[in-house]
């Protein structure tokens, strides 16, 4: 499935490992919470980064104390309506201070790409390289945005005050 | 089993339509083809499938009519479907 | 009112192009129905029995001529003339196509106005008292905080796919009008031992297929701590709301489940780690804000309240009108007029697009060119001139606004029902206009004094009849209409939930049965008593023998 980052296609280079699939001993894996529990010793010792990925009711609490070992989440939306990833999202960047990939997997639509970008979200796995397409227009058709979030969009609050104390000037 | 016609609405503007006779999609049940056997209703289905597939219609579903010369909806719901609200004759027969 | 800066207009034009596209993706067949719905929820469309439906929003309750002169405008262009003004003081449009919507939001976003999050799983508009800024009773204007609450909600991105949807209401009044005990989260503003306002917040409130009474979780926040107080309770919610049962996903089951005192620690706990950030509230922004709801430029003489009385003793019809049609207000010489949208027999809430030019004519001419809508399918003229009130009461006569009903019998609230609505399992309008008619008589009505009616069609509860005086819920019976009647509901600062009555009555009866009701109060009641004061001594046990004697 078409992998998005940086505002276009590229290639995964992640194998996203079922609980019971045998890890090659080298490269980028993503595995589930459970087995990284289970495994996540024995896992270390592999050469090649780690991903885990979190079901949606999987809260990133549940890794925090492991975020500097993983270069990667993946979050899950089993469908686009179950919105806690983004919270979870939010959580990872804003209050376990992750910065490695955090990426969106499960029913990803490109109606959405702006509130997961601005949860914190840099990589989406979608179903069809169509959505990929419209990545650009999605993220750019709102240019205006209330609120503060995880991203480093200018909420419309500190561009008004801005402006009043440079006219104040 | 009773009689049934297929009913959806259209998608350009939600207006309340029924498969006619003719296969075309129709803004009165007068004209609704009616199916008597489960047959008949499958094939009807298909037809309200086809329907959302081409983007005329959504929400298709088999409704009950009494199976008269035309077919007649049956329960308050339907009728208001049919003829409109019932509370403003100019925009609805009024039940 | 609030004025759009470049900002607020930049993001109703973007939306209103973001949704063109959407519906051109559907009609072309790019989006199914299933990824479409969401889409066209959030900006308050949806499909009823005839057609599709809009919710604009109105923000507050608050609008101005020119954005209702454009409500009439989209009523006599896109739809069939007229429009429903609802219990959350929103607009729904009930005959529209789905290829006019993207015109019709662009000439909304013409006046400042949107249909964003009207519906979907996200933050609905935020109510408020709608005689605020007006009001004597009132503490602070509340639409200060409803206006912040309303930018920080608006495409929020993390909470833009919640469990459920999500209603916020403010009340700056001790008397509360914007029923905040049956909302998701509730603001009520007060003061604290040291005379600073700030919150009370209540969460977890409803109406609908389990009604429940909010509990309070803070007695008091300051004002600074609103929005991320605010943020910590829907992060919870996003997260513990369930996600597998739509009947059970609203935050009230998720307090109830977990109690109000553990979740309260659940929001503390959140909002202890974003308290001090980027949501704290400033003064500035606060005091910004504050200043788009300044009180208008009130010129009233003293001789104002001598005429109005002497107007009163001249015109006995008037008289009446100034009765139960008025509510007082701050300002000397002033007084805050309701508009009855509930003519004797006629459709509770709706209004003509004629109606809605001449009301924003009279609202320019007598008003300051600002109308509310209230939670009672009414429409408000908030700050008129005692000495005008004659004038103006004679224009609303013309235009049928003028039914000196504001708060009696016939002054019902009813969803639209199975005459419109897609979830309905009975009508509600044709019961209301019966009742309506049964009481036409308004001396009667007068006799009888404050009695709230509320009629929903469903579970749902759009016509509030869980806080209604008598409460009636259509239900189906084997397919028949049939309507379950409560006692004793009320959505004020004493929040009650009516109590069920009996078995349900068919349709052709419940009139009868409400008259009985009626009747019955009025053969008990002592000493100026309303009917809530008698329905609380007595209880419903007098009520329910006259309404299943045998005969």
């Amino acid at each position: 499935m078409p992998l998005i980052k940086g505002g276009k296609i590229v290639a995964d280079p992640w194998l996203h490992a079922a609980d019971d699939e045998v890890l090659p001993d080298e490269g980028p894996v993503i595995v589930s919470l459970s087995r990284w529990r289970i495994e996540g010793d024995s896992l270390r010792v592999r050469i090649g980064p780690i991903g885990v990925r979190l079901a949606a009711d999987e809260p990133p609490a549940g890794i925090a104390n492991d975020l500097d070992r993983l270069a990667l989440i993946a979050l899950d939306f089993p469908v686009f309506r179950d919105g806690r990833a983004y919270s979870h999202a939010r959580l990872l960047r804003e209050r376990f201070g992750f910065d490695g990939e955090v990426r969106a997997t499960g029913n990803v639509l490109r109606d959405q790409f702006l509130f997961m970008h601005r949860c914190g979200f840099d990589a989406f796995v979608v179903a069809d390289p169509a959505q990929a397409d419209a990545w650009l227009q999605s993220i750019s058709e709102i240019s205006v945005w209330y609120q503060p979030a995880t991203d480093s969009r200018t909420p419309v609050l500190a561009l008004r005050h801005r402006h009043a104390a440079a006219a104040a000037e | 089993m009773s009689a049934q016609i297929l009913t959806a609405n259209r998608l350009d503007d939600g207006v309340v339509v029924y498969l006619a006779d003719d296969g075309t999609w129709a803004e009165r049940f007068e004209v609704a083809r009616v199916a008597r056997d489960a047959d008949a209703s499958a094939d009807l289905l298909l037809a309200g499938e086809a329907g959302e597939r081409a983007c005329r219609i959504i929400g298709a579903y088999l409704m009950k009519v009494a199976d008269n010369e035309t077919p007649q909806p049956l329960g308050t719901r339907e009728t208001i479907r049919g003829k409109g609200p019932s509370i403003l004759t100019e925009l609805g027969i009024g039940i | 009112m609030y004025r759009y800066d470049a900002y607020d207009e930049t993001l109703v034009r973007e939306r209103a192009a973001q949704y063109r596209d959407q519906v051109r993706r559907r009609l072309d067949g790019e989006l199914t129905e299933e990824e479409f719905r969401p889409l066209r929820l959030m900006n308050g469309l949806y499909l009823q029995l005839h057609a599709y439906m809009l919710r604009v929003a109105i923000p507050y309750g608050t609008v101005s001529s020119a954005q209702l002169r454009q409500l009439a405008h989209i009523a006599r262009r896109y739809d069939r003339g007229y429009g429903h003004f609802t219990t959350r003081q929103n607009i729904q449009y009930n005959w529209l196509r789905l290829v006019d919507t993207p015109d019709l939001l662009d000439d909304l976003a013409a006046v400042e106005m949107h249909a964003i999050q009207t519906s979907g799983n996200c933050i609905r508009n935020v109510t408020a008292d709608q005689f605020a800024g007006a009001a004597a009773d009132e503490i602070e204007d509340p639409r200060v905080y409803a206006e912040i609450i309303r930018q920080w909600s608006t495409l929020h991105p993390e909470f833009s796919f919640l469990p459920r949807k999500f209603k916020i209401a403010v009340t700056g009044s001790p008397n509360d009008r914007a029923a905040v005990r049956v909302h998701d989260i509730g603001l009520r503003m007060h003061r604290d031992h040291d005379g600073e306002v700030g919150f009370e917040v209540i969460v977890g409130g409803g109406l609908g297929r389990t009604p429940i009474i909010g509990p309070t979780i803070r007695d008091f926040l300051p004002k600074r701590d609103l929005l991320s107080y605010l943020e910590a309770i829907l992060r919870v919610y996003n997260q513990l709301g369930r996600r597998d049962n739509i009947y059970k996903a609203r935050i009230k089951i998720l307090v109830a489940s977990v109690g109000a005192e553990e979740f309260a620690r659940l929001v503390e706990a959140e909002w202890a780690e974003i308290k001090d950030g980027s949501l704290v509230l400033p003064a500035d922004e606060i005091a910004r804000i504050e200043a788009f709801f300044a009180p208008p430029p009130f010129d009233a003489p003293d001789s104002d309240a001598a005429d109005f009385a002497a107007r009163r003793g001249d015109d006995p019809a008037f008289d009446v009108w100034a009765d139960t049609n008025l509510f007082d207000h701050q300002q000397a010489g002033y007084a805050i007029v309701n508009l009855s949208l509930k003519p004797i027999g006629g459709i509770p809430g709706d209004a003509t697009e004629a109606q809605m030019d001449a009301v924003a004519d009279l609202a320019d001419r007598y008003s300051f060119g600002e109308i509310r809508v209230s939670h009672e399918q009414n429409l408000v003229l908030p700050h008129v001139r005692k000495a005008d009130l004659h004038d103006l009461w004679r224009a609303l006569d013309g235009l049928g606004l003028a039914t000196p009903n504001i708060g009696l019998v016939s002054d019902i609230i009813a969803c639209p029902g199975l005459d419109y609505c897609n979830l309905a399992n009975a009508r509600s309008i044709p019961v209301a206009q019966q009742i309506s008619n049964r009481f036409a008589d308004l001396d009667r009505q007068h006799q009888v004094g404050e009695l709230k009616i509320k009629i929903s069609g469903c579970i749902n509860a759009c016509g509030h009849h869980h806080v209604g005086h008598i409460g009636i819920l259509g239900v189906d019976k084997k397919g028949e209409e049939f309507y379950q009647i409560t006692l004793g509901g009320t959505a004020d600062e004493n929040a009650t939930l009516g109590k069920i009555v009996g078995p349900a009555f068919a349709a052709d009866k419940v009139t009868d049965a409400v008259e009985t009701i009626v009747e019955t109060y009025v053969d008990l009641r002592r000493n100026g008593e309303k009917f809530l004061d008698t329905y609380r001594r007595l209880g419903v046990d007098p009520f329910k023998e006259k309404l299943y004697a045998t005969h």
